[in-house]
């Protein structure tokens, strides 16, 4: 499967356990979701389940927190993360808080679903990564899968978890892993193990990181498309890097993440979204603050520029092979 | 380019800038208010198309009549139990809000907001839903709860913030959350509940439930995206939902003028929806019952989401935190051509003969002693100020389903602080 059909695989089966599962947004409807998501789900489960939203972000979300207060399980999906914002009062302010404001009496269970990243000539508005957003929210949890195997299980999770959670999906590896080489010919999954996934039910615990290489020499924590970037640029210099997928941003995985980096010394964080207060700045707090004594050098940060996401130049923008070798060059100095 | 070089010859524009009619120390003069007579206003069917509710966005139903009598065809003919019901919860509510302001003032808590004057809208509207309807309230609508009967107790250990407090101290005093009376947890930010309240009855409706749900807000948050959403959703899926709009004419220091007030009503709003919209005297209990059985039969009937505009005027200060003679005059509640809401019930049980003044007074003495019992069993359970109340670890309980392991180190670092600082809390 590639991620899509991952994903729409993963509501199907909720969709078919549950009852309460109710998938909605722009498009998502008779249409199937733009980038084909949920095709085929509303033809399965009917439109009083699977329907198209008008175009309203703080609609979608407000709609689906009441539908998790008569007890559904909404599955909200926003048709790109750069249109989230008008959602972020509803998310902020009400889901994020509901559980905490009502001691437990209100929750909402929602999963919203959204494309997130670039590398796909999106420009400003289709590129965007803003978990940072909303990992600094108390009460909101955010996961981010980097195959297709990682995608279903992971959204299965979140679907039954009863906080709500944010679930970026990093569309330029929909359909196929991303190299960073973006003038190389596109691959699909059909050859990638993560492309292999159960038709049936499955769930990766939310709150867990995948080590996708061992390695002694640095650790480098990482998410989504980048991933994969980064594991071709540590293939091409040859360096034996631990790669850590941290697939869920919140709760983190702090234990891997302390494992590793006590065991190699070094630790880069890469990720597309822009650097200053991004995640990777909280990544690179928690590291310094528990590994300092094992630390030999700098942590590094290898992230997306403080600009807005550029049309024409988006592959000097894009955190890249060589602005991930030349920081392990850096990195592994003395 | 120089401001007034190349096009001097057309009139310069303007901006206008909304003012309100009166402001301190203005004599005030209500007479343009438009009242239509009681009993005048057309009840149409339950299932009438949207797009005949003109007229009603634009008067005021209205059923009391200057002498207390119930006249027209709204008149919701309810017998005189129910009546004295909806009478005595609305006097409860005011004596409630009379207690817990002077609470306020005397120090016991942070914060109180009255609802005086508007007491109809949330009582004599609750009383005409079903008990397991869903409530969405902004903050003025504490009428719900008393006619629901949730223990006045539990609302004053919330406002205490105290040991009895259900919600553990967590949240402002008067954000309530009442589940097991349809009452959804109350949010500091305005509107949200519309789109909630929404999302709600459409669950309701896919589910092929009967219950509907009913929000209200403020006219001021009506400028707020969230009720445009809110009605989106109401008119594409044709919710089960009642769209209540309080229009108290006043959204703490601005006038009704600055949600849009001076072009058109709220209730018109709903025209372009294509929702029912009914304008209602917000201080005639009859009249916001009547138009609350009537969205609410249209909503079980399947026949989509109404819009109510109730018209009344926020008699008090926005809270307690503020002080509207700074801002509009004192005479404005005194002059209110649509009166007192529990005043005309009131009368009009009195016209019937099934109420007396005597009965009143010794209604409204039970009650204040009934508060003010209540309110020494509270105090019981501490007040605010008095020392922390809640067991410290429940700061970090609830914030999600399980704690994970940040939140349990914070909590670690705040129970090693109260080591520190000699357990100033409750014993954990
Ligand atoms: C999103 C948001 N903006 C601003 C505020 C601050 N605020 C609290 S109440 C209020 C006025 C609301 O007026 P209205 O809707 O007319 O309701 P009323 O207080 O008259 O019942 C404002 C501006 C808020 N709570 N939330």
């Amino acid at each position: 499967m590639n991620m899509i059909q991952a994903i729409n695989s993963a509501m199907d089966v909720m969709m078919d356990r549950d009852p309460a599962v109710v998938v909605m947004g722009e498009d998502v409807g008779y249409f199937g979701g733009v980038f084909r998501a949920t095709a085929g789900l509303q033809e399965k489960y009917g439109k009083t389940r699977v329907f198209d939203t008008p175009i309203t972000e703080c609609g979608i979300i407000g709609v689906a927190i009441g539908m998790g207060a008569y007890g559904l399980r909404p599955v909200p999906e926003i048709q790109f993360a750069d249109y989230i914002y008008p959602a972020l009062d509803q998310l902020v302010s009400e889901a994020a808080r509901l559980r905490y404001r009502s001691a437990g009496e209100f929750i909402a269970p929602l999963t919203v679903r959204s494309p997130f990243g670039g590398g796909i000539f999106g420009g400003q508005t289709h590129s965007q990564s803003p978990e940072g957003i909303f990992t600094h929210v108390s009460g909101l949890k955010t996961v981010i899968p980097a195959t297709p195997y990682d995608a279903k299980g992971l959204l299965i999770s979140c679907i039954e978890d009863n906080d709500p959670v944010i679930f970026f999906e990093p569309k330029r590896i929909y359909n196929g892993p991303f190299s960073g080489h973006y003038d190389a010919p596109a691959r699909n999954w059909s050859n990638h193990p993560g492309g292999e996934v159960p038709t049936g039910y499955y769930r990766i615990p939310l709150g867990k990181a995948a080590v996708t290489r061992q390695g002694a020499a640095v650790t480098i924590l990482t998410y989504g498309t980048m991933v994969h970037v980064v594991a071709q640029t540590v293939e091409e210099t040859g360096i034996d890097a631990e790669i850590i997928d941290l697939r869920t941003l919140m709760p983190l995985d702090i234990d891997t993440i302390l494992e590793s980096v006590k065991k190699t010394g070094r630790c880069m964080i890469v990720h597309e979204a822009t650097r200053t207060q991004g995640f990777g700045a909280e990544l690179s707090a928690v590291v310094q603050e528990r590994c300092f004594y094992h630390l030999e050098a700098p942590i590094e940060r290898v992230t997306g520029f403080d600009t807005p996401y550029p049309h024409s130049l988006e592959w000097a923008y894009f955190p890249g092979p060589v602005r991930i070798r030349l920081a392990l060059e850096k990195i592994l100095k003395d | 380019m120089p401001v007034d070089a190349k096009r001097a010859n057309l009139p310069p524009l303007s901006l206008h800038v909304p003012e309100p009619q009166f402001r301190p120390g203005d004599e005030v003069d209500f007479s343009d208010v438009a009242v239509p007579p009681a009993g005048e206003q057309p009840r149409p069917d339950t299932a009438a198309d949207p797009g005949t509710f003109h007229e009603l966005a634009y008067t005021l139903v209205r059923v009391l009549d200057e002498d207390g009598n119930a006249v027209g065809p709204w008149n919701p003919r309810l017998d005189a139990d129910t009546l004295r019901t909806m009478l005595r919860n609305m006097a409860l509510v005011r004596a409630f809000d009379e207690r817990m302001f002077r609470a306020q003032r005397q120090g016991k808590t942070s914060f109180y907001m009255k609802c005086t004057g508007e007491e109809a809208v949330s009582v004599a509207a609750t009383s005409a839903l079903a008990a397991d309807d869903m409530c969405f309230p902004s903050y003025r609508q504490q009428g719900i709860l008393i006619t629901r009967g949730y223990p006045l107790i539990e609302m004053m250990n919330q406002i205490y913030s105290n040991k009895g407090d259900k919600l553990q101290g967590k949240q402002l005093p008067i954000m309530y959350s009442a589940r097991d009376h349809g009452f959804f947890s109350i949010s500091g930010n305005l509107t949200t509940q519309f789109p909630q309240a929404v999302g709600w009855a459409m669950a309701s409706a896919a589910k092929g439930d009967t219950r509907i749900s009913a929000t209200w807000c403020g006219e001021g948050s009506t400028a707020e995206g969230d009720f445009h959403s809110a009605l989106t959703f109401a008119t594409v899926y044709k919710a089960p939902v009642i769209l209540n709009v309080v229009n108290n004419q006043w959204a703490i220091s601005s006038f009704s003028g600055f949600a849009g007030a001076e072009a058109t009503t709220f209730a018109a709003r709903a025209i372009g929806y294509g929702i029912a919209g009914l304008r209602v005297d917000g201080n005639d209990p009859l009249a916001v019952y009547a138009a609350t059985q009537w969205a609410a039969e249209r909503a079980r009937t399947n026949q989509g989401p109404t819009l109510i505009e109730h018209f009344t005027y926020r008699a008090e200060g926005h809270s307690t935190s503020d002080d509207p003679s700074a801002y509009r005059s004192a005479q404005e509640w005194s002059s209110w051509p649509l009166g007192d809401p529990i005043k005309r019930l009131k009368d009009h049980l009195i016209g019937l003969g099934e109420w007396d003044e005597d009965r009143q007074a010794a209604q409204d003495q039970e009650l204040a002693e009934m508060v003010r019992k209540t309110q020494k069993d509270a105090e019981k359970n501490g007040i605010l100020g008095h020392g922390m109340h809640q067991k410290f670890e429940t700061m970090f309980e609830g914030v999600y389903e399980e704690m994970p392991w940040h939140l349990k180190e914070q909590m670690q670092q705040m129970l090693d602080e109260d080591d520190a600082a000699g357990h100033p809390g409750p014993k954990r």
